[in-house]
């Protein structure tokens, strides 16, 4: 990785291993830099390492091996409290037995700050989440989504330079999520916090973050921007990973410049672009996403490959049409449509052809 | 209500039409028209009998074998009536005395004493009430016991006379002729022992109102030789106080004139022939028995335990008496249960602080640890409960003594010399050391359970904010196992409070709880009222304390669990 290197790095992670057991690695190697005013999101399935990696940038997991660098500093050797990271978790931890703005006033009253200052800071503070009336109530007085402002507000509070998000809208309903995915951005972007953000929901990843870092098996498989990720990923777990996405399995007879030629397994041959694919004889996964295949024949593009697939379901989605076909001996590949006027309605059991550029086709790992 | 039949229709679209007004004006109907909260009573009542119907016999159950016998120990401790039972004719007489006066009370109370003791005597219930009045003037129950016996002799006088002046005194046949109504006599006569209980005696009618004092005193000897004796009251021969009352009755102001009914002309016969008695003097009669009867000291006390209910057990356990005088405080050398109760709450707060000092940091350990560690240790808290309290009690008294392994092992490591050994035990020391190991297990376990649900991004969260350890801790982690302490001190107070197996063993005297004076007076003094009155009180203190700590600390910061 390159960019580990970069001068301006605010958070650098480099070469971080780590282990509980002292068996097993649960993050290996990873490497990853961030400059100051970024949000990056960590995502990954469960069990990925995650939580890890952001517990060692707080200070409650040591790194096995590695260092890990705030502001060109090593903190290895820093506790937790003296790191100045704002921290918001899954679960809110606001303190119970603490009114909300006697929660925000702990960081505060830690820090030796003075009432009035601290009263200054508190009602700032809870404005900036819109939740300037709740400052006498319990925790317990609070619904979900508003407990994950005040946890918000709090970690806000003393200012802190780095924030670090853990699943925090994980147990709030999906409306909810989208107002606090919202706010959470724009309040990181208009303080200039960095953030690093942890999630296991793609569209969160891709909706709030200037960058995000795929994780899996405690690596992280791909660092972009979420239209990079999404249009380019750079290998099959991340095409899986990330939205939908039809996979056909063959073997790379022939590479020409940026054309690769793949026969499939049930005998047909297409072209792809050769992604991580190096030579003939490789196998391969191509990936191609169910809304760059066409099978409306006036509409189909120049160049478009074309290939012959039977209508096995229609599904009506409201906004699009889903259907599944059977394309090259595979019962899964899925198309998208837009729900238009002049969009026809496949029926199951006819016989279409489907085509595709081959630049949106591409050559993966197997 | 989809199986309404046709007719109604009408009315329940009346109904709907008046269900979708409520909202502007009345109260809110249901579907059948009357007001929605009492159909939700009515519904909520059903379901509430039901559950109560299911509830009922465990209910039943605990306030049968749990509620009630607190009751009756309570109501001991301001119940009297032995005295006033044991010796009615007495506390009726003494009413008129002034317990005041430098006086001993007249001759017509010593001659109701003569009376009632003889009863009792009979019915040897004259040493209970001695026993009883012993608890408020020692000697008593030396006075009553010598008393009872003698006081067999003290009529026979009158007896002697009666049976010389007729023979006709001597039998009990004869006496139940005039004595017992016509249907008993009749009944009496067919009555066989095979037959079982005998026809309960009846009084002749008018010969109440001729001889009141004969007529009491037979029905009560009717009973005893009926009910208690169980022999035939037809065979029986009277005893001597009948004699001294028929000697009161005849020589009294008795309209003997308008008896006519049987054996009228022997009475008449011998209210002649006993105005010439030789009359026997019962305050002379006591005065020979014991000088005691002729203290005020003996009759105040009489007096003043005469009434049915009495506060004197409860002045009794807070060092006060009751006198002529009312309440005041008993001579300081005899002051023993103010200091007691000060003590167990004393001991009982420094026991409840040790555990927790003790305990806080073993249930912190046991929530934090892994499940398996855990487990392993819980067991090793639990491991007390497993052996016997006396047992465990008994091994305080091995470690613990002059000799003792602590001892031993202080003496060892040079800290105290061979010659001033510790006295760690049958002191107050050896109660809280012993108390506090017992009593640890009920500090941890609701420590333990609360802790467990304190999740650890608490603390996480507290330092991210920028708390040191010990911050967190005390700002957060701390406040949050508040109710586990509280749960834990009430219980371990409570046990405390009300311990004393373990004080009797270890505590010597100066180590001992109120408690000990409790089990002592209810096995041993068996005098149950001061016991009841001071475990009454103790029951008092506690739920005073519970009641501060409510309002304090608030009963619902309470978990178990
Ligand atoms: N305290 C711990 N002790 C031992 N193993 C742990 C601990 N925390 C996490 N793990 C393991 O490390 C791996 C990664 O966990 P985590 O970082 O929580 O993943 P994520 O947050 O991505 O779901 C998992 O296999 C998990 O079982
Ligand atoms: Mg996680």
């Amino acid at each position: 990785m390159a960019d580990t290197m970069n001068n301006d790095a605010f958070v650098e992670f480099e070469r971080v291993q780590k282990s509980y057991d002292g068996e097993n690695l649960v993050v290996k190697d990873l490497n990853l830099s961030l400059p100051k005013g970024e949000f990056l999101t960590m995502l990954g399935p469960s069990g990925s390492g995650k939580t890890t990696c952001l517990m060692m940038l707080a200070g409650f997991e040591t790194a096995t091996y590695g260092d890990i660098r705030l502001d060109g500093v090593s903190i290895n050797n820093i506790p937790p409290h003296k790191r100045g990271i704002g921290m918001v978790f899954q679960n809110y931890a606001l303190f119970p037995h603490m009114t909300v703005a006697e929660n925000l006033s702990f960081p505060l009253e830690v820090r030796k700050m003075g009432k009035s200052k601290r009263e200054e800071k508190i009602i700032r503070a809870l404005d900036m989440v819109q939740m300037g009336d709740f400052a006498g109530r319990r925790p317990a007085q609070l619904s979900g989504g508003q407990q994950q402002r005040i946890a918000l507000a709090r970690a806000l509070v003393f200012e802190p330079e780095l924030v670090l998000m853990d699943e925090p809208l994980g147990a709030l309903d999906k409306q909810l999520r989208e107002t606090l995915q919202f706010e959470i951005t724009k309040l990181a972007h208009d303080l200039g916090i960095t953030t690093v953000y942890v999630t296991h929901d793609q569209t969160e990843a891709l909706t709030m973050s200037d960058r995000v870092a795929v994780f899996d098996d405690g690596r992280i498989q791909q660092l972009a921007p979420p239209d990079k990720l999404y249009e380019e990923p750079e290998n099959s777990f991340v095409a899986q990973f990330i939205g939908e996405n039809n996979t056909l399995e063959g073997v790379v007879k022939e590479i020409k410049g940026d054309v690769a030629l793949v026969q499939l397994d049930s005998g047909e041959v297409i072209q792809a672009k050769p992604i991580n694919v190096t030579q003939a004889g490789e196998r391969t996964r191509v990936s191609i996403r169910p809304e760059r295949v066409e099978y409306n024949e006036e509409r189909m593009q120049d160049g478009a490959f074309t290939l012959k697939a039977e209508v096995l379901e229609f599904i009506y989605m409201g906004d699009i049409f889903r259907t599944r076909l059977r394309v090259a001996g595979r019962d899964d590949f899925v198309i998208k449509t837009r729900n238009a006027p002049d969009q026809a309605r496949l029926i199951p059991g006819s016989q279409i052809k489907i085509g595709w550029l081959p630049e949106d086709c591409r050559a993966l790992d197997a | 209500m989809s199986e309404a039949p046709t007719a109604q229709t009408a009315s329940s679209h009346a109904a709907e039409a008046r269900i979708a007004d409520a909202a502007h004006t009345g109260p809110m109907l249901a579907a059948d028209g009357t007001p929605l909260k009492k159909s939700l009573n009515r519904a909520l009542r059903v379901q509430k009998m039901r559950a109560l119907a299911l509830v009922a016999p465990l209910l039943i159950f605990v306030l049968v074998t749990f509620i009630a016998p607190i009751a009756d120990m309570l109501f001991r401790s301001v119940e009297n009536d032995i005295v006033s039972e044991t010796l009615p004719r007495t506390t009726t007489m003494l009413a008129e005395w002034d317990a005041k006066s430098t006086d001993i009370p007249p001759e017509p109370v010593f001659e109701a004493l003569y009376k009632d003791m003889f009863f009792a005597a009979e019915a040897k219930l004259h040493t209970r009430l001695g026993s009883r009045l012993n608890y408020e003037l020692t000697g008593t129950s030396s006075l009553f016991r010598k008393s009872g016996r003698k006081v067999e002799d003290m009529g026979e006088v009158y007896q002697d006379q009666f049976e010389v002046q007729n023979d006709f005194w001597k039998t009990g046949e004869n006496w139940n002729s005039f004595m017992a109504s016509d249907a008993w006599l009749a009944a009496m006569a067919d009555w066989k022992p095979a037959d079982g209980r005998q026809p309960a005696f009846e009084l002749r009618d008018g010969i109440a109102s001729t001889l009141p004092a004969t007529s009491a005193a037979y029905v009560q000897y009717a009973d005893f030789i009926q009910n208690v004796d169980e022999k035939n009251l037809y065979k029986t021969d009277p005893w001597a106080v009948i004699y001294s009352s028929l000697h009161e009755d005849l020589t009294g102001e008795n309209d003997l004139a308008a008896y006519s009914g049987p054996a009228s002309a022997e009475l008449s016969a011998a209210a002649t022939a006993a105005a010439t008695f030789e009359t026997v003097n019962f305050t002379e009669a006591f005065a020979g028995i014991d000088k005691d009867w002729t203290t005020l000291e003996v009759w105040q006390t009489i007096k003043v335990y005469s009434p049915k209910f009495t506060s004197g057990y409860f002045l009794n356990a807070v060092d006060m008496q009751k006198s002529v005088d009312g309440a005041e405080m008993r001579p300081e050398n005899q002051q023993i249960y103010g200091i007691l109760f000060w003590r167990t709450m004393v001991m009982s707060m420094a026991i409840t602080l040790s555990c927790i000092l003790l305990g806080y940091p073993v249930a912190w350990i046991l929530a934090n640890l892994p499940t398996r560690q855990a487990n392993l240790l819980m067991i090793l808290v639990l491991l007390p409960f497993w052996t016997s309290l006396l047992v465990r009690t008994s091994a305080w008294k091995v470690m613990l003594q002059q000799q003792g392994v602590i001892n031993d092992t202080l003496v060892w490591l040079g800290i105290v010399g061979t010659d001033d050994r510790l006295a760690l035990i049958n002191n107050q020391t050896g109660t809280i050391i012993a108390m506090t190991h017992i009593l640890l297990p009920f500090m941890i376990l609701p420590m333990y359970s609360v802790m467990q649900t304190i999740q650890p991004t608490y603390l996480r969260a507290a330092k991210s904010l920028g708390a040191t350890n010990w911050t967190a801790f005390w700002r957060v982690y701390f406040p949050q196992s508040i109710p586990g302490i509280g749960a834990g001190s009430i219980l371990v107070f409570i046990l405390a409070i009300g311990y004393y197996i373990t004080p009797a063993i270890v505590g010597g005297t100066s180590g001992t709880f109120i408690s000990n004076r409790i089990a002592y007076h209810i096995s041993q003094s068996l005098n149950w009222g001061l016991g009841a009155a001071l475990g009454a009180i103790l029951l008092a203190a506690v739920l005073l304390l519970y009641y501060a700590y409510d309002k304090i600390v608030g009963i619902d910061n309470v978990k178990l669990g």
